[in-house]
């Protein structure tokens, strides 16, 4: 299977998150797009590591298995960062009973 | 020979350090030992001067350089003097008649406080230094040094009395008149430098017949142009009737003796390249007879009494350029010398003649002074006398020298050049008899107050006379005594002797006998039209004389108003909308902008993200489409 279909994919991914960043209110919904650009990303690394040294070295298993170990880091990361953000976005709704980013923008005050 | 060299440096020192002792201790110094100073160091310059010029007598002509003054690349400018027979005329004529002058001075600066006194005697030694410098230098360099520093002396003492305004704007108007040409002067050095590749007075003369014949009219073209603010020739002669601001004795020293013949000097100097350059000749000739004329007209409807000895001042300057276009040069030396006599004789008269007045200088308020002043009276005759050429006073003789060539050279010239002499008869013996004649016409105050001055004054007013009496004879013309034109002799190691003999001998004495005659008609015309003195309103062409031709007025509207206007247009507008324009709008455009980019910073996430995520279109953009 060739990489263009990861690529296209994981391409279509990043941009809903991206347009869901931009069009969305709801800091719900801002997390779950970060994390479908998360993943999207992701699935680019997965997907370049296996095809990457796919030819030359077909048999063993541990060649070209960098770019996956990325994708655990960066889940472990994101678990973390939802951790603390749902924590921060629980805190907001306590204080103003609201999930709506637009609210935060007094924080400039 | 070798001890003239080793000593020769102190004849320009001297007086530099008169200078320097009377212008650092002005305040702690009395005033008689500044004057016994600044009087000594110049009459010590004489007396070293009489030596050098026995010395030199033979037809020696040497060079003493001392150090390197510039030394960069090829330009070597050593520190030279150069000490022939012309250089050593000019140094007898500077420091005697200088001496003379300070002498005058102690008693005319009598009642100036000591500071001033002292500020007085220092400029003036400073000046007898720069002029000294000016014609013992070797190369042009040296004499720019002189030439700048009689400029300045000449400013600091025409606005000696710095708290009139008037006088300061005089001197403003000397200074930069004299810039003017000093400007040409510089870039004929320029010119002369990259031509000859040296500024030697002896290696550029023995070049000049390997230059170009345009290089060497515009080089002397410009060394004019330079000689023509310093020497009061048209087109920068104004100054010098405003420099009488001064003090009478500095008019008498700068104006009359020394400085104006700086440019006169110089053009003798460069008697070589002169010579090669039969154009600027002519312009020479031509601006000199110009000058002379004019200058010479305006004089006759002067009545200030030392305006009308500055107009003939620029007139008889007038003829000594004449004299020197002609290339009749040693009759234009013998003109310089005469005229400084006689010259440095009436301004110092008049001097009197102001000191006894309590400050007047109108003729018109003055008359009859003869009973009173019998000595400045006689003196002053004298002066007159010899400015008009009669015979045998000196100015018969130079002046006849000078008309005599233009007569071999041009008849028209002769005749205008005649037709000048008379005037200068006729202004000069109006001032006299207006001075001296008639009955008094000041206030009653003024004439319990006249008296002669004090000895000091009254001496220097009969050396100067026997002076201007005896002088001519060194230049007695062969008509009268064979080798009698001692004058030409001595100059002839440095000066091409002119052509004598283009006339015979009988055309000379008519001549000679025409000139006086007719001076002696017009002098009893003046005596006729001036013996008793009317009020007359001037019209006509009187006004325009008086006026002085509008010359003034030219200039200011056609050079110093449309200055000072695109001065004004520069500060008002200029500066205003340009420059602080530019300044403030760099300000207010970083306070704008940093105003408009504020706005970015809404604190709306979205607004974030949008940015961000358009930037990095943009990164994308660019790396991937538009580098190459």
């Amino acid at each position: 299977m060739p990489v263009n279909y990861y690529i296209f994919l994981s391409l279509a991914l990043f941009a809903i998150g991206i347009v869901g960043v931009l069009v969305r209110r709801n800091a719900i919904v801002f997390f779950m797009c970060i994390e479908i650009m998360l993943n999207a990303v992701n699935l680019l690394l997965v997907a370049f590591s296996k095809m990457h040294h796919a030819n030359q070295a077909a048999g063993l298993a541990n060649v070209g298995i960098d770019g996956q170990l990325f994708v655990f880091f960066i889940m472990v990361v994101a678990a973390a960062e939802v951790s603390v953000g749902l924590a921060i976005i629980v805190m907001l709704f306590r204080n103003v009973h609201s999930v709506n980013v637009n609210f935060l923008n007094r924080l400039k005050h | 020979m070798q001890n003239v060299l080793q000593i020769v440096w102190l004849i320009p020192f001297l007086p530099l350090i008169g200078f320097l002792i009377n212008g650092l201790f002005r305040k702690q110094l009395s005033k008689s030992l500044i004057a016994i100073i600044a009087c000594t160091t110049v009459l010590a310059s004489f007396v070293l001067s009489i030596w050098v010029f026995l010395q030199v007598k033979g037809g020696n002509s040497h060079v003493a350089e001392y150090f390197n003054l510039i030394s960069a690349g090829s330009l070597k400018v050593p520190f030279a003097f150069q000490i022939d027979a012309l250089s050593s005329l000019f140094l007898l004529i500077i420091t005697g008649i200088g001496f003379i002058i300070h002498v005058y001075s102690t008693s005319y600066m009598k009642e100036e406080t000591r500071e001033h006194y002292g500020r007085y005697f220092s400029y003036l030694n400073l000046f007898v230094f720069s002029m000294l410098l000016l014609v013992m230098g070797a190369n042009y360099v040296i004499m720019y040094l002189g030439w700048e520093g009689v400029a300045l002396c000449s400013y600091l003492l025409i606005g000696y009395w710095f708290k009139n305004t008037e006088f300061s704007k005089a001197a403003n108007k000397a200074f930069i008149m004299n810039r003017i040409g000093d400007l040409a002067f510089l870039l004929a050095l320029f010119w002369i430098f990259s031509k000859t590749g040296s500024l030697n007075f002896d290696v550029v003369f023995s070049k000049g017949p390997l230059l170009d014949s345009s290089d060497i009219t515009i080089i002397t073209l410009l060394l004019f142009f330079g000689a023509t603010a310093k020497s009061a020739q048209i087109p920068l002669y104004t100054w010098l009737p405003d420099a009488m601001a001064g003090p009478t004795p500095v008019s008498a020293l700068i104006h009359a003796a020394t400085m104006v013949n700086a440019g006169i000097y110089m053009i003798t100097r460069s008697e070589a390249l002169y010579s090669l350059a039969p154009v600027t000749q002519n312009v020479v000739a031509i601006t000199g007879l110009a000058t002379a004329i004019l200058a010479a007209t305006i004089a006759l409807k002067q009545n200030d009494i030392k305006k009308v000895l500055a107009y003939s001042t620029v007139s008889q300057l007038g003829y000594i350029f004449l004299a020197l276009g002609l290339g009749a040069y040693t009759a234009g030396i013998f003109h310089v010398m005469t005229h400084a006599f006689f010259k440095a004789l009436l301004f110092l008269a008049a001097g009197s003649v102001i000191h006894a007045m309590g400050g007047e200088q109108d003729i018109r308020k003055m008359g009859g002074l003869k009973g009173k002043l019998k000595i400045t009276y006689i003196t002053f005759v004298v002066g007159c006398l010899a400015i008009s050429g009669i015979p045998p006073f000196s100015g018969f003789f130079s002046k006849d020298a000078i008309l005599l060539s233009a007569f071999e050279h041009n008849k028209v010239l002769y005749v205008l050049a005649l037709f000048g002499a008379l005037l200068t008869a006729y202004y000069m013996f109006r001032l006299l008899f207006l001075t001296f004649n008639g009955s008094f016409r000041g206030t009653q105050e003024q004439k319990d107050h006249l008296h002669e001055g004090p000895a000091t004054m009254t001496l220097s007013l009969i050396v100067l006379a026997i002076l201007s009496f005896a002088g001519g004879f060194i230049g007695i013309p062969e008509v009268f005594a064979t080798g009698g034109d001692k004058l030409s002799e001595f100059l002839s190691p440095v000066v091409p002797v002119f052509r004598e003999g283009a006339v015979s001998h009988s055309t000379e004495i008519i001549l000679m006998v025409l000139t006086a005659v007719l001076v002696i008609v017009v002098i009893v015309m003046a005596w006729l039209r001036f013996r008793k003195y009317q009020q007359v309103e001037e019209k006509g062409i009187g006004k325009f004389l008086e006026n002085k031709w509008y010359v003034d007025e030219l200039y200011d509207n056609v050079i110093v108003n449309p200055l000072s206007r695109f001065g004004d247009f520069l500060k008002n507008v200029f500066d205003r909308s340009v420059v602080d324009g530019l300044v403030n709008g760099v300000g207010r455009l970083v306070n704008y902008g940093s105003r408009q980019i504020r706005l970015l910073q809404s604190g709306q996430v979205t607004g974030y993200v949008l940015l961000m995520v358009l930037s990095m279109l943009l990164i994308f953009v660019v790396q991937f489409f538009l580098r190459k």
